[in-house]
C-alpha cells in the first residue's frame, strides 16, 4: 500500500506541482492518477520513489515512512517505466530488461533467462532481444521499459504513462495484455495518463488531478462517471460518459434468440431473406452473408461482411449493444468464453435491459 | 628529393644502432605512452568528476584556453627549471614528458567531460530511477555512453603528442624528432625529411589502433544516426554501425 500523506511539492521556481495530496494506492490493485498536461502527476509518482523530494508531508510504503528508507534499494524494490523510455542506448534490450536483477547481484544464467521471459511477456519476439533501443520502434520501447520495470518482480510498479508512443489499435493491445498480466501478477501499480479512457479501462481507482495539482476526485471508474464531484471532473471524463459507464455493467440475462447459420464453404440450402450468420467448423462467428448474392454457390471468406463486433455472454452491456449496432443484420451476435455461437440480441432489447437494471452505486468519494 | 629520400631509407646505416629507425620509433612510441598515460590519470577522471556533478566546468575551459600558450616556450621553461634539478638523461626527459602530458589535457578533458554532457538525460534519470547509486550510474550508464566523445579526446591527443614530441628534440631528447632537427641542422635534408615521414606514419599508424580499439570497446548501440536496422531475423547478431566521424561504415559484433 502506498500512502500520500498530505504531500506538497513546490519547486524552486515557485511553481506548486502537488498540493496537499492524500491518496491510498491500495495492495494488489491499479490505482490510476489522471489530468490534463502539467497537472502534477509525474510529480507525484517520482515522489513515490523520492526521485523528487516532497515539500511536505509523508508517504508511506506498507507504513513505513519512505524518507527513511536508503534511496537505491527504495527503488530496485519500486519498478519504475519512465514517462519516455529512459532505456540504455548502450545495451541491448535483454541487458535493459536485466538491469535491476544485476544490480541485485543475480548470476548470470539466471538474469538470461528471467530476461528471455520477460520479452516474452510483453509480446516481442525473442530476436529483438540482441537489438539495441535505437533500432525499435517507439512502441517496442516503451515495452521493454515495461519489462525492464517488472524484471526483478517488484511488488509496487510506478508507471509514468507506459504506452503514450502507440497508435491506439496497438494501445489497446497493450492495455489488454497489461490487464492479464496484473491479473497473474496482482502487483501494487501507479499508473499515470492523461488519457481518461485509459484510466477509467484500467483503473480500480481513479484519482483525477486539477492543474495545481489538486486532487479533484477519487473514485471506482462506474462512480467517478455516474457522479463526479464537480464541473471540472464531469467535463474531463467526457460527454459520452452514460455509454462508456455502461462498459461497467455486467450483462443481465439477455433475451437471446436463436440465430440460423451456414458453416463457412457450405452452400446455401433454402432461399433466405437478409443476412445470414457464417460460422466456421467450432461454431464461431466469423460474419455476415446475403445469401441472394451466392446463389448456388459455396460461402468463401471473400462473401463475408465482417463490420460487426462479437460481445460474450458475460461481459459488459456496453459490449452488447454496440454488437447489436454495427451488426448489418441489426442482431448483435453474442458468443460464450470459447467463443462459440451463443444467440443473437437486438439493441432495443439490449436498452430495455439496460433500463431494468439499476446503476450499482460503488465505493468512492468525491475529495 | 624523392631518390635521396629511398636511398636514406634503404641505407642500412640508418636501421641499426642508437641513431636507427627502430630505436628512435621506439622512443618516440615511449614518449607519447608516458605523456598520454600521466595526461589521461588527471584527465579522464577529471573530466568524469566534472562531467558527473556539473561542477568546475571552468576548469574545461581553463584547459582549453591554455592550448594557446606556446609549446616551445614552455618546453624551455620547464626544462631551465626543472633540468638543474634532475640529473642523466632523465633531465631531458622528465621536462618533455611534462609538457607532452600538458599537451595532452585539454583533449583529454574536453573529450571527457563533452562525452558525459552528451549522456542522453533521460538515461541518466533511468539509471537512478532503477536504483544505482551514483557511483553505478558513473560505471554503467555514463562512462559507456560517453565512450565515442572520449575516444575522439584520446585520439586528438594522441596525435598532438605524437606530432608535437619531435619538436622535444631541440632539447636533445630522443624519439624521431632527432632526424628532423639534426638533419635541419646538417643541411642533411633526405634525413630531415625522412624524420617529417617517419613521424607522419606513426600518426596515422596509431590513430588507425585507437580507432580499432575504439571500435570494439564502443557499444554498437551509441552508433550516430542510430538506427541500424540488419539486425533483423537471421541477422540479428551482427548490426550496422557507423564508428567515429571520419571514418565509414563497418560490421561490429553485436
Ligand atoms: N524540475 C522542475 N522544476 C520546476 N518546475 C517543474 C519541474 N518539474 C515539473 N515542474 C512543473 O510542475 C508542474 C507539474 O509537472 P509534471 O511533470 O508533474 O506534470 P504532468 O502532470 O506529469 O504533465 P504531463 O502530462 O505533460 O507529463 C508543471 O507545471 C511543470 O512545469
Ligand atoms: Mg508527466
Amino acid at each position: 500500500m502506498i500512502r500520500f500523506d498530505a504531500v506538497t511539492k513546490q519547486f524552486p521556481g515557485g511553481t506548486v506541482a502537488v498540493e496537499d495530496l492524500s491518496l491510498t494506492a491500495p495492495t494488489g490493485r491499479i490505482t490510476v492518477l489522471v489530468g490534463p498536461s502539467g497537472c502534477g502527476k509525474t510529480t507525484s509518482l517520482r515522489m513515490v520513489n523520492r526521485m523528487i523530494q516532497p515539500t511536505r508531508g509523508s508517504i508511506t510504503l506498507d507504513g513505513q515512512d519512505t524518507s527513511r528508507m536508503n534511496e537505491a534499494q527504495l527503488r530496485r524494490g519500486m519498478g519504475y517505466v519512465i514517462q519516455h523510455g529512459g532505456l540504455f542506448p548502450h545495451r541491448t534490450v535483454l541487458d535493459n530488461i536485466g538491469t535491476v536483477p544485476r544490480l541485485l547481484g543475480w548470476d548470470r544464467t539466471r538474469i538470461r533467462a528471467r530476461s528471455n521471459e520477460l520479452l516474452e511477456r510483453v509480446g516481442l519476439a525473442p530476436e529483438l532481444g540482441e537489438r539495441y533501443p535505437a533500432q525499435l520502434s517507439g512502441g517496442q520501447q516503451q515495452r521493454v521499459g515495461v519489462a525492464r520495470a517488472l524484471a526483478a518482480d517488484p511488488p509496487v510498479m510506478l508507471m509514468d504513462e507506459p504506452f503514450s508512443a502507440v497508435d491506439p489499435v496497438v494501445r489497446e493491445q497493450l492495455q489488454d495484455e497489461f490487464l492479464r498480466l496484473q491479473g497473474e501478477l496482482g502487483k501494487t501499480i501507479l499508473f499515470v495518463t492523461h488519457d481518461i479512457d485509459e484510466a477509467i479501462k484500467l483503473g480500480d481507482q481513479v484519482a483525477v488531478l486539477r492543474v495545481g495539482g489538486r486532487l479533484a476526485q477519487v473514485a471506482e471508474p462506474a462512480y467517478l462517471l455516474a457522479h463526479p464531484a464537480d464541473d471540472f471532473v464531469a467535463d474531463f471524463v467526457g460527454r459520452d460518459r452514460g455509454y462508456r459507464a455502461l462498459q461497467f455493467q455486467e450483462t443481465p440475462r439477455l433475451p437471446l434468440r436463436s440465430e440460423p447459420t451456414i458453416v463457412l464453404g457450405e452452400q446455401p440450402t433454402e432461399p433466405y431473406a437478409g443476412w445470414l450468420l457464417v460460422v466456421d467448423d467450432d461454431r464461431r462467428p466469423v460474419g455476415w452473408v446475403e445469401p441472394h448474392r451466392i446463389g448456388t454457390r459455396t460461402v468463401s471468406t471473400g462473401d463475408l461482411h465482417r463490420g460487426g463486433t462479437v460481445a460474450t455472454e458475460h461481459g459488459s452491456l456496453r459490449a452488447a449493444l454496440d454488437a447489436a449496432l454495427s451488426s448489418p443484420s441489426g442482431r448483435g451476435v453474442i458468443v460464450d468464453a470459447s467463443g462459440s455461437l451463443c444467440g443473437t440480441v437486438e439493441a432495443h432489447e439490449v436498452l430495455t435491459a439496460i433500463e431494468g437494471t439499476r446503476r450499482p452505486e460503488r465505493r468512492g468519494s468525491p475529495a | 628529393m624523392i631518390p635521396s629520400l629511398v636511398s636514406w631509407f634503404t641505407d642500412p646505416a640508418n636501421w641499426s644502432g642508437e641513431d636507427g629507425i627502430p630505436n628512435r620509433l621506439l622512443e618516440h612510441v615511449a614518449y607519447t605512452a608516458e605523456a598520454i598515460l600521466v595526461a589521461a590519470v588527471v584527465a579522464i577522471p577529471l573530466g568524469l568528476w566534472v562531467g558527473h556533478t556539473g561542477r568546475a566546468r571552468w576548469l574545461v575551459s581553463l584547459a582549453n584556453s591554455a592550448r594557446a600558450v606556446p609549446t616551445l616556450g614552455l618546453l624551455f621553461v620547464v626544462s631551465l627549471w626543472l633540468g638543474p634539478r634532475i640529473t642523466g638523461d632523465l633531465a631531458f626527459v622528465v621536462p618533455s614528458i611534462i609538457v607532452l602530458a600538458l599537451l595532452a589535457v585539454p583533449p583529454l578533458l574536453a573529450g571527457t567531460y563533452a562525452g558525459v554532457q552528451a549522456v542522453d538525460p533521460a538515461a541518466r534519470d533511468a539509471a537512478k530511477g532503477v536504483g544505482m547509486t551514483p557511483l553505478q550510474v558513473l560505471r554503467q550508464v555514463e562512462v559507456p555512453n560517453a565512450l565515442p566523445l572520449l575516444f575522439s579526446g584520446v585520439r586528438s591527443a594522441v596525435l598532438q603528442v605524437v606530432a608535437t614530441a619531435s619538436v622535444a628534440a631541440v632539447i636533445s631528447l630522443g624519439g624521431l624528432g632527432r632526424y628532423l632537427i639534426d638533419g635541419i641542422a646538417l643541411g642533411d635534408y633526405p634525413r630531415a625529411a625522412a624524420g617529417a615521414v617517419l613521424v607522419a606514419v606513426l600518426a596515422v599508424l596509431l590513430d588507425g589502433v585507437f580507432a580499432l580499439v575504439q571500435r570494439r570497446v564502443v557499444s554498437p548501440g551509441l552508433a550516430p544516426g542510430g538506427r541500424g536496422v540488419s539486425g533483423r531475423g537471421k541477422d540479428s547478431r551482427s548490426v550496422e554501425v557507423e564508428a567515429d566521424s571520419p571514418s565509414t561504415p563497418v560490421r561490429a559484433p553485436a
